[in-house]
């Protein structure tokens, strides 16, 4: 059973078991505009909740990516090297940036869900 | 005035549709208190084109012009002759007068000679990606530097002693925010021994070849003891027709060059406006400042050209921009656009050619003046002197005669001891065998 | 993510771009045989114009080995061969596709873009100045250290400043000069102060400049009516603040009134003042910077002083200093003894007291930009000065005042200065975004004015006509946007629907440019022959 979280900066968080799955949320790649490239995390990385993590770049802007809760980066997301536009396609299933080995489940825990985000979105 | 079209007439209607009596209300916002009057400045009233002409004339004939006398400087700034096309192309007033091509619709003339700059420095340095120009070769050579730095998180910069002091002091002010800058030993005619100071920490070696005496530098080992140690190679060129005789930069392993473009389309100018060459490997790309000029289509699928990657500039990565550069050269990099594109390859090859022939016989006519010994044995225009006395002087003394003869180093390394006999001359296409008798016979007398 | 609204949308955001089926408005156009239209040409690359042809004529001669290191060159550059009157040819098609301050008004907000006068030109091309080497014996170039030196009395004598600065390559580079020195200062003092103020208003170069130089920025906000806070400016000084970081006037065109009161809280903290000069052709000849308590300030001489965009460059950013930043200018310093002027470029031999806080470029700076900024600045006198600078205030408001019942100026209550500030609320409902509307002035002969800039408004549009237009041209310029303004907000968009139509190009897929950067032209592989 897998669960998703959300941050006030617009990334998602899966939990699938032990393995989270981070990426940003439709609202965010809409903002963005086409995505050009990703810079994503090495695995081994070691990330804390609202570190940076990883950087999007649009035509008009390159934003941060923060890790939404902190942990050791385990795979980044290969094919968005070839196609950034994944991320724009699907940015909360394909699009996915990188996994994460969490190192305490209880930040997940504290973030938004899919609730609460969608109204903080509204709030904007 | 001149230049300003409205009259009185515009001025009291266009004050009447704002609805304010004067043009002083407009500055209401300004402090009463900083408002000066036109009285309190101490400067002299308009004047019309004649008188300025003749103002600005005086004081150019205050110089001595490089084309009026036997001249021989060089130093990071050459004589070249420019045809003339180049300098009427770049006044036309659609290159002159236009801005940088953020509307890419009505700016493609702009944008397509950018263009082919990219591809000329990119072929002409041996290198895979070049970007728009940058100030110049000192503040690319800085550039380089940062750009190294980050792309390997050290902070250890070392710079040959060949490096133009101007532009070893350029990298220091600004790269040493970054890390520690260190200079190798100064070995005027020779290649001093760097390789042995890289280290795990170093982020790059920076090699100037020809180097600020001349001497040609043979970049391979110097590359690969960098690379094995984890460290980049920035070759720094500040002479570019060299690069119609001598092996690329790129060709010898180097990571980024950063080069002066001022011998190709620019003339001397006292010192600016230069042109800054900068390219480097296409998987540094992303961390290269200044701007970039890409190719794409339009809606209607026609080739065009626009100012692309532009995310890691100020303007939208702010304080996270790769540089804070916003201008780049625009005409100058037009003029070394077109010179180029007048030499060709086989233009290029010849001129390059002359040049070194001409060093060449120089330097041999030189051996024949008495305490004069050249230092530099491998170089393209430029080479090295060591006079019986001090350099300075002797340039000073023969200025006094009519002859420009070359630039002392003391000049650029003032507290350097060793340095103080020696004189720094280049050749060029532009000097004659009367400028070499002009200079041997002066020498001869001085010495 | 942080959400980065720093950009403006790219070309191909906006739904509402088509390929063209504007329908009445721009009909469909004739097929020609040549691809060419009328005086409109397409050029190709001159790497695919190139055929070996030569375009000067220089002796063939053969060099020896033996002083050349091993180092000769193996390989072909790969450069084309072209005659003169092909790449005469070439660059004058180009430069058509060129839009230019000759050609018509360029409304670019903080821009300044002023007629450039021609004497100009002649006068930068005098051998005197034109061919003189920046390392030749300094008795040979006595003229140009005058020049030099006559520029810098007519910079700290309108900014009623100490002294300037002359060797920053442009505005970016000066302002990094400007922050060394206070670096510098701060230095000397003893003390560790990391932090720089900047406005959210700001130009994109100030905190990048500042980030550059090794400081961390802090932002300050903008009140409702476009003034920066000064109270929460002053609110955010301390001991660890270097400097703050204003433009005066503001992006948004307007005169900081509080300017004096900040100054004073700045310096009273201990910190300094950078003024970012971009905006100086407000106030040239009416206001003296050095007067309301600034310590540092570029100039941008292609802007305020009349050089030369060129397409994007040559720029000149000169800085000049107050008394507690001089001693810190870097060099070389300009001094002058009974010999003449001379130039001092060693860091160990300067005067007594001054402490240069090292050198910003190789040589003495923009020499060609120089000649030609004393040229206009000796051309319109002080009075010149002082009438463009109120022509140019005049200008933007007249612009103003003839288009805020149609358009939505946020700060249209009051006067601006040398600009005037839009945003996009007028267009609200009618599906035409500050981007459609810019796209379709193209249509109409104008180079659009700057868009999205500053970031305190939304979908800002800033226009600054400069002192150079006749009254008719800005009369027409009004008439073009009323009309268009109308329009939209009519519900007739036909016209902005994937404008522009009449450029040399449609609009720009800016998004497969950076997604698979071609940055360079290279031959077609060759074809490998069937056996």
């Amino acid at each position: 059973m897998s669960e998703v979280r959300y941050t006030d900066q617009h990334e998602w968080i899966r939990l699938d078991g032990d393995e989270a799955t981070v990426g940003i949320t439709k609202f965010a790649a809409e903002s963005l505009g086409d995505v050009v490239f990703v810079e994503l995390p090495a695995s081994g990385k070691a990330v804390t909740a609202g570190g940076e993590a990883a950087v999007v770049e649009s035509v008009k802007a390159a934003s941060d990516i923060y890790a939404p809760a902190g942990g050791t980066v385990t795979a980044a997301n290969a094919a968005l090297e070839k196609e950034p536009s994944k991320v724009n396609e699907d940015p909360e299933g394909e699009g996915w940036f990188f996994k994460l080995k969490l190192s305490d489940k209880g930040e997940f825990a504290k973030l938004m869900d899919s609730a609460a985000y969608a109204k903080f979105v509204e709030s904007l | 005035m001149r230049y300003l079209p409205l009259t009185t007439d515009d001025r009291r209607a266009m004050l009447g549709r704002i609805g304010a009596p004067d043009v002083d209300t407009l500055f209401r916002d300004v402090p009463k208190s900083a408002l000066i009057p036109l009285s309190a400045i101490d400067l002299p009233d308009t004047q019309g084109e004649l008188e300025v002409e003749r103002a600005m004339s005086k004081l150019a004939a205050k110089n001595v012009a490089a084309g009026a006398a036997p001249f021989f400087c060089g130093a990071g700034a050459y004589k070249h002759h420019v045809p003339s096309a180049v300098d009427h192309l770049i006044q036309r007033s659609e290159f002159l007068t236009s801005y940088t091509p953020y509307q890419p619709e009505i700016a493609q003339g702009t944008l397509q000679y950018l263009f082919e700059f990219q591809t000329q420095v990119a072929l002409l340095t041996g290198m895979e990606v070049a970007n728009a120009s940058l100030y110049d070769g000192s503040t690319a050579t800085a550039e380089a530097v940062l750009m190294a730095q980050r792309i390997t998180k050290r902070g250890k910069a070392i710079l040959s002693g060949g490096l133009h002091p101007h532009y070893a002091e350029t990298v220091e002010t600004v790269a040493s925010l970054a890390g520690a800058v260190s200079r190798s030993p100064v070995t005027p005619g020779s290649a001093e021994d760097i390789i042995s100071l890289i280290d795990e920490e170093t982020a790059c070696v920076v090699v100037q070849s020809p180097d600020v005496f001349g001497l040609i530098r043979n970049l391979r080992p110097i590359a690969d003891a960098a690379h094995a140690k984890g460290a980049l190679l920035v070759a720094v060129v500040t002479e570019v027709v060299s690069l119609g005789l001598l092996e690329p930069p790129g060709a010898q392993g180097a990571d980024i060059v950063a080069a002066e473009g001022q011998s190709i389309g620019n003339g001397l100018n006292f010192g600016g406006p230069y042109v800054g060459l900068f390219a480097t490997r296409e998987k540094f790309l992303r961390q290269m400042p200044g701007r970039l000029c890409g190719e794409t289509v339009d809606v209607e699928g026609r080739r065009g050209y626009v100012l692309t990657l532009s995310t890691r500039e100020q303007h939208i990565r702010r304080e996270k921009a790769t540089s804070n550069i916003c201008t780049n050269s625009g005409l100058c990099c037009l003029a070394f656009t077109i010179h180029l594109s007048l030499l060709g390859e086989e233009g290029l090859t010849r001129l390059a050619r002359i040049n070194h022939a001409k060093a060449s016989a120089l330097a041999d006519k030189l051996v024949s003046v008495p305490g004069v010994e050249v230092l530099t044995s491998a170089f393209f225009n430029e080479f090295t002197v060591k006079l019986p006395k001090p350099a300075a002087p002797v340039v000073e003394a023969l200025a006094a005669k009519g002859v420009i003869a070359g630039v002392p180093a003391s000049r650029l390394l003032p507290r350097d001891k060793g340095c103080d006999n020696l004189l720094i001359l280049a050749v060029t296409e532009t000097n004659t065998d009367d400028d070499f008798d002009a200079l041997v016979g002066a020498l001869k007398e001085i010495l | 993510m942080s959400m980065n609204n720093q950009g403006r949308p790219s070309s191909v955001d906006q739904i509402s771009v088509d390929k063209g089926d504007a329908g009445e408005a721009f009909p469909a156009s004739i097929a020609t045989i040549s691809g060419d239209r009328g005086l409109d040409h397409e050029e190709a690359l001159i790497f695919e114009l190139g055929h070996g042809a030569v375009g000067v004529d220089l002796a063939d001669v053969n060099v020896g080995e033996a002083r050349l290191g091993g180092m000769r060159r193996k390989a072909a550059i790969g450069l084309p061969g072209l005659s003169e009157p092909e790449v005469i040819r070439h660059y004058v098609r180009l430069s058509r596709k060129n839009y230019a301050i000759d050609s018509g008004l360029y409304p670019l907000g903080s821009c300044t873009m002023k007629h450039n006068p021609r004497l100009n030109e002649k006068v930068a091309r005098l051998p005197g100045f034109g061919d003189l080497h920046p390392l030749a014996p300094q008795s040979t170039t006595q003229g140009a250290l005058e020049l030099i030196s006559q520029l810098m009395n007519w910079l700290t004598t309108l900014t009623g400043m100490p002294a300037v600065a002359m060797s920053p390559k442009a505005g970016a580079h000066g302002e990094l000069c400007g922050l060394l020195a206070i670096r510098a200062a701060i230095a000397a003092r003893g003390e560790t102060r990391p932090r720089i103020l900047v406005p959210q208003s700001a130009h994109g170069t100030n905190p990048a400049t500042a980030a550059f130089a090794g400081f961390t920025v802090d932002e300050v906000p903008a009140k409702p009516n476009g003034h920066v806070d000064a109270a929460a400016l002053k609110a955010k000084l301390g001991p660890d603040v270097a400097a703050i970081m204003l433009t005066n006037p503001n992006t948004c065109g307007l005169f900081e009134g509080e300017i004096i009161d900040i100054a004073k809280a700045v310096h009273e903290a201990g910190a300094y003042f950078y003024c970012d000069g971009a905006n100086f052709n407000a106030i040239a000849g009416k206001v003296r910077p050095g007067d309301l308590g600034i310590d540092a300030m570029h100039i941008n001489l292609h802007k305020t002083f009349s050089t030369p965009h060129g397409g994007g460059g040559p720029g000149a950013g000169p800085v000049v200093l107050s008394e507690r930043l001089a001693a810190f200018a870097p060099v070389p310093l300009l001094v002058a003894d009974d010999k003449g002027l001379r130039l001092i470029e060693d860091m160990e031999a300067v005067p007594q007291g001054a402490k240069p806080f090292g050198r910003m470029c190789a040589f003495h700076g923009q020499m060609g930009m120089f000649t030609r900024a004393l040229t206009y600045m000796l051309s319109h006198g002080r009075d010149g000065v002082r009438q463009a600078s109120e022509d140019a205030v005049l200008s933007a408001n007249y612009i103003l005042a003839s288009l805020k019942d149609v358009m939505s100026a946020p700060y249209g209550d009051g006067p601006c200065m040398h600009e005037a500030l839009f945003d996009d609320s007028f267009l609200e409902g009618t599906g035409v975004t500050t981007l459609d509307f810019a796209k379709a002035m193209i249509d109409e002969g104008y180079h659009p004015m700057t868009m999205y800039f500053p970031l305190v408004v939304h979908g800002a549009m800033l226009i600054e006509p400069t002192e150079s237009e006749s009254k008719a041209s800005l009369d027409r310029f009004i008439h073009v946007l009323r009309t268009l303004a109308l329009e939209a907000r009519a519900g007739k968009t036909q016209r902005f629907a994937g404008a522009p139509h009449l450029a040399p190009r449609r609009r720009l897929d800016e998004t497969a440019a950076a997604r698979k950067p071609v940055l360079r032209w290279k031959p077609d592989p060759v074809p490998v022959a069937a056996e």
